[in-house]
């Protein structure tokens, strides 16, 4: 059994004491090794339990744990040399003027030696398929390849945990596919474990467990079958299940067409050949 | 207003190491009143196209004509403040251009620098907030304040109040969360039908493509590759694969179904009940000849 990695206890939020709440009382526990899907309505506080985990904002009331260690001053700039977050404008993210230089960036910050650097600038480069763009501007790429060396950028410094918060919602169907095969690849390779905070119904089916926020408040915490099986719950918050869980549970309205909720089409095919087969 | 490209060709930074050509030699008519989807992936032209429909670039050879209004090399349009009064554009993340301190003054700039009378703007100010669904309640309060979602029914009122006839969407529903995006879909699709506009929607989604368009444009580095309606389109998965595009899901499942069962189930925008009943009729049929 692998052991719980991060760890929200009784986490309060919010901006100040005269605003409302952003987070409510957020209790989860994300292991190592674990893909997490983070899914919820625009301002469900998705993106600020991303903020809270490497330290950006701090909670109110309550704990967060990384890797054993309270996330608070003192401990802040190890956590985020143990948790690399990608966000959604690649544009907001560089600083360097080449690819090369962007992904040294987060190492030179980390006092990392010279001749180390180099060896891993060249890996993750490579972990990424951008080994060739070292020398090109951050600026002239697309924005599947930028979004490509912000994640080199965060391999570099060896992270324990990825968090990508919406990070390929400006992308095209392609570029989001490329990177999210990229950074599962790197998932099972490097054994990390990776969050993914999103909208895209059909990324949250390849996840092991998924958190659906809604106000501020964790609103269930299940597999990705089990959440498929709750549309008409996830409607009532602003959210929606992928076209084969909308039609399987459309078939199952009157009797028992579909025995296990399919997470993909070829599942779904394979239970109506079932079906098909037994009359 | 009717819009046609007739061999539009765009290039950008000509004679210089950096010359890029956006669009090729592209032809194609929009007839007014009708829904388009142009389609491409990132690179193939899309955001270069939209930006002739509203004169922000003349073409580098060709011409585009968009009601009365002509755009072409080297000739400048006189009119091109009044051609943008009627083509309005939102662009993507229009959100990120709110700028005023109340969510009224932010609607009212466009008209105003149209010069619309403000009795005209005060009118139309209640319409559009109506259109975008949001409440007369928060006019006075910063767009700040609201949610991504709500702020960018703001920007889309701002487009609205300039009362356009075409109405260019660039990836209008990037970013929002599912409900979100179907519900300013549905409100596009709404103000299309009742004002009678000309919508030329820039999408990555077929899904949204199949349920709104009447017509499809895909490009592929800068020029048309395919265009026809979207029931015509998707029934060619290869060529589409070709240049990197899928088929909507719903399309793509059916004919999967046809090559498991032998069953086909014709996409006519039946609702997911409808189509249950007609996969488990249809399974039903089959069994029994066998």
């Amino acid at each position: 059994m692998s052991r719980a990695y991060i760890e929200f206890r009784n986490v309060f939020f919010r901006y100040s004491e005269d605003q409302p709440w952003v987070l409510k009382d957020v209790s989860f526990r994300i292991f190592s090794d674990q893909w997490v899907a983070i899914i919820g309505h625009n301002g469900s506080g998705k993106s600020t339990i991303a903020k809270l985990i490497n330290g950006l904002l701090t909670p109110e009331k309550g704990e967060i744990i990384v890797d054993g260690l309270p996330v608070n001053e003192d401990t802040i700039w190890e956590i985020r040399r143990k948790v690399g977050m990608v966000f959604q404008n690649p544009d907001n993210q560089f600083v360097g003027t080449t690819v090369r230089d962007d992904v040294a960036f987060g190492l030179e910050n980390r006092g990392v030696e010279r001749r180390e650097m180099i060896r891993r600038i060249d890996e993750s480069l490579k972990a990424v398929a951008m080994a060739d763009y070292r020398l090109q501007e951050p600026h002239r790429l697309s924005g599947g390849q930028k979004q490509r060396v912000a994640i080199a950028g965060v391999l570099a410094i060896s992270p324990q945990v990825i968090i990508l918060d919406e990070a390929t919602a400006m992308l095209d169907p392609k570029g989001r596919k490329e990177i999210m095969d990229t950074v599962n690849e790197l998932r099972t390779q490097e054994r990390i474990s990776l969050v993914t905070i999103t909208h895209d119904l059909n990324e949250i089916t390849q996840a092991d467990q998924v958190i659906v926020m809604n106000q501020g408040e964790v609103y269930l915490e299940a597999t990705p079958r089990e959440v498929f099986l709750e549309e008409t719950l996830l409607q009532t918050i602003g959210l929606d299940v992928p076209f084969v869980a909308k039609l399987a549970n459309e078939l199952n309205k009157d009797g028992n067409i579909i025995s296990k909720q399919p997470l993909n089409q070829e599942e779904l095919l394979e239970e109506l050949w079932t079906y098909h087969s037994i009359k | 207003m009717d819009i046609s490209f007739n061999q539009v060709s765009y290039t950008y930074q000509p004679n210089t190491p950096f010359e890029h050509h956006a669009l090729k030699d592209l032809s194609f008519t929009i007839p007014s009143g009708s829904f388009v989807a142009v389609v491409g992936h990132t690179g193939s032209g899309k955001s270069t196209l939209i930006q002739h429909l509203n004169g922000l670039l003349r073409p580098t050879a060709g011409k585009v004509q968009i009601g009365d209004y002509h755009l072409m090399a080297n000739k400048k349009v006189t009119s091109i403040k009044s051609l943008r009064k009627h083509v309005g554009v939102v662009f993507q993340y229009p959100e990120h251009q709110l700028f005023e301190e109340t969510i009224k003054k932010d609607i009212a700039f466009g008209p105003r620098n149209f010069n619309t009378p403000q009795a005209e703007i005060e009118k139309r100010i209640p319409e559009v907030m109506a259109a975008v669904n949001l409440p007369l309640a928060i006019l006075e309060r910063p767009p700040f304040d609201l949610s991504g979602g709500q702020m960018r029914r703001v920007a889309i009122a701002g487009v609205l109040a300039m009362d356009p006839s075409v109405l260019v969407l660039d990836e209008p529903t990037a970013g929002l969360d599912p409900k979100g995006q179907q519900q300013i879909m549905d409100m596009f699709y709404q103000l299309h039908q009742e004002k009678k506009l000309t919508t030329i929607l820039v999408t990555h989604s077929m899904e949204d493509a199949l349920r709104y368009a009447d017509h499809m444009i895909i490009l592929d580095h800068g020029s048309k590759y395919m265009e026809g309606r979207p029931v015509d389109i998707f029934k060619e998965k290869e060529k589409l694969q070709a240049v990197q595009l899928d088929l909507p899901e719903i399309i793509h499942f059916l004919r999967r179904i046809e090559e498991r069962f032998g069953i086909s189930i014709p996409y006519r925008k039946q609702t997911m009940a409808e189509l249950a009943t007609e996969i488990k009729t249809k399974l039903k049929g089959v069994s029994k000849h066998e």
